[in-house]
């Protein structure tokens, strides 16, 4: 394993420590902090920002009563939150996306499959599975896609990508990633719009795939 | 309760690429130099919100929290309706806030993040909760998050570090001219997108940079201490 040479632009991780992030981002960003001391440090300054703006806004006059209520919730009983850890390659944020299941692979053909983990008009997460020296074809795509690598790895025209390493595509980006030889690549990628394959599928099917 | 983090780190090579001390493709928060490192020893006192953090933490003190309260609640009911919140569902928020606080207590680490910055997280989760109906995906705890929780020694000079820090923080934001303190309050309240943050250059807040570096080397510390 080599270390991670692709990180999280500082305004995304600013923006996730904000919880301003689209939430297929958020999930991108929370899994390379979960794999990535770097960053974990640059999100962990970023919550300190927040910390200090907290510290120094105005502050609001509290209602009567609010107090003698949360002292006598202190002791109310609360179902415990389901906590989601790292499953093989998957790290925490992603088997909570998963909600603590395997992922389930829909064929894409030549051999690539996806799993589509969250969806809506907002942008969508995936995780992808490319075989081998698999190319995936040229798409482009809306906004920006966040790809980060979770088994093997991949090499378009910016550079290799291994594990750990988060990819930023831009709108401008047309790239045909490629798995590397060796283990089949695992991604995790996230788009805030639907992604426009020129020939992996036929348009038309696209609302079918939902890819 | 008590989260166990698997050991996702641990059969990771220690990072020693200058990512993030050294120079970076995007230049948003950070643009202007860091300051000096802070060598000298730290002057501050552990502050009555991390005594009384802790004080809930470890015992479980219902006065430190009710100190807690009278300190947050205030701000952070003026913190959520900065961003239009009315005060009714505020106040909501903020009982949801304080109650996680007590809840989570065990996840508090003063060697890692100030009160303030892990409230704020907080806050900034139920806010999203409530007004997006969302969970926002949140970062796995490294193992040594709890290390605090599980009865090691917490290092007093860490925690004088991050409280120092802290306050060389609000000191800076409180030198920031209103229209710069204006968008650095609007990113932190979550009401820009981050190509908005991203096209905000030339913010001085360097100190956010040291931090950074600071908590960098924490963290690799912290994870050597534990191999
Ligand atoms: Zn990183």
């Amino acid at each position: 394993m080599t270390a991670i040479t692709h990180h999280t632009p500082d305004a995304l991780l600013a923006a996730y420590a904000a919880g301003s992030l689209p939430q297929a981002y958020a999930l991108v960003v929370a899994a390379h902090i979960s794999l990535c001391l770097d960053c974990r440090a640059g999100y962990e300054a970023h919550l300190s920002g927040g910390g200090a703006v907290l510290e120094t806004v105005k502050p609001e006059a509290i209602s009567e009563g609010l107090k003698s209520n949360v002292l006598d919730l202190l002791d109310a009983p609360v179902a415990p939150e389901p906590i989601y850890r790292r499953t093989g390659v998957y790290p925490g944020p992603v088997i909570a996306a998963l909600k603590g299941n395997p992922p389930k692979w829909k064929s894409l053909g030549l051999g690539v499959r996806q799993s589509i983990l969250s969806a809506d008009q907002n942008g969508s997460a995936r995780l992808l599975y490319i075989p081998p020296g698999q190319t995936v074809p040229d798409h482009s795509h809306n906004g920006l896609e966040l790809t980060l690598v979770l088994q093997g790895s991949f090499s378009d025209t910016t550079g290799r990508f291994g594990i750990g390493d988060l990819e930023i595509g831009d709108q401008d980006l047309e790239h045909a990633p490629a798995a590397d030889p060796g283990a089949p690549c695992i991604c995790l990628a996230a788009t805030d719009a639907p992604l426009r394959f020129s020939s992996l599928v036929p348009r038309l099917l696209q609302p079918l795939f939902r890819i | 309760m008590i989260t166990r983090p698997d050991t996702a780190l641990d059969d990771r090579p220690s990072v020693t690429g200058p990512s993030v001390t050294g120079p970076r493709k995007d230049n948003t928060l950070v643009t202007t130099p860091p300051p000096p490192p802070q060598v000298s020893t730290p002057t501050t006192q552990v502050s009555p919100q991390t005594t009384w953090m802790l004080a809930v933490r470890d015992s479980r003190d219902r006065a430190a929290f009710a100190a807690l309260f009278d300190h947050f609640a205030p701000r952070l009911k003026g913190f959520i309706m900065r961003s239009g919140t009315g005060s009714g569902q505020a106040e909501e928020i903020v009982q949801e806030v304080m109650l996680t606080v007590w809840r989570k207590a065990a996840q508090f680490d003063p060697t890692r993040a100030q009160v303030s910055s892990w409230v704020y997280q907080i806050a900034r989760n139920r806010q999203i909760d409530v007004i997006r109906k969302e969970n926002r995906p949140m970062p796995e705890e490294l193992a040594e998050d709890l290390a605090g929780a599980s009865g090691a020694e917490p290092d007093a000079s860490q925690i004088l570090a991050v409280e120092q820090e802290s306050s060389q923080l609000k000191q800076a934001l409180s030198r920031l001219k209103p229209d710069q303190r204006e968008i650095i309050e609007r990113a932190y309240l979550g009401e820009l997108s981050h190509q908005e943050i991203s096209t905000q250059t030339g913010l001085p807040l360097g100190t956010i940079k040291s931090r950074i570096r600071l908590g960098l080397d924490r963290l690799r510390h912290e994870l050597k201490e534990l191999r």
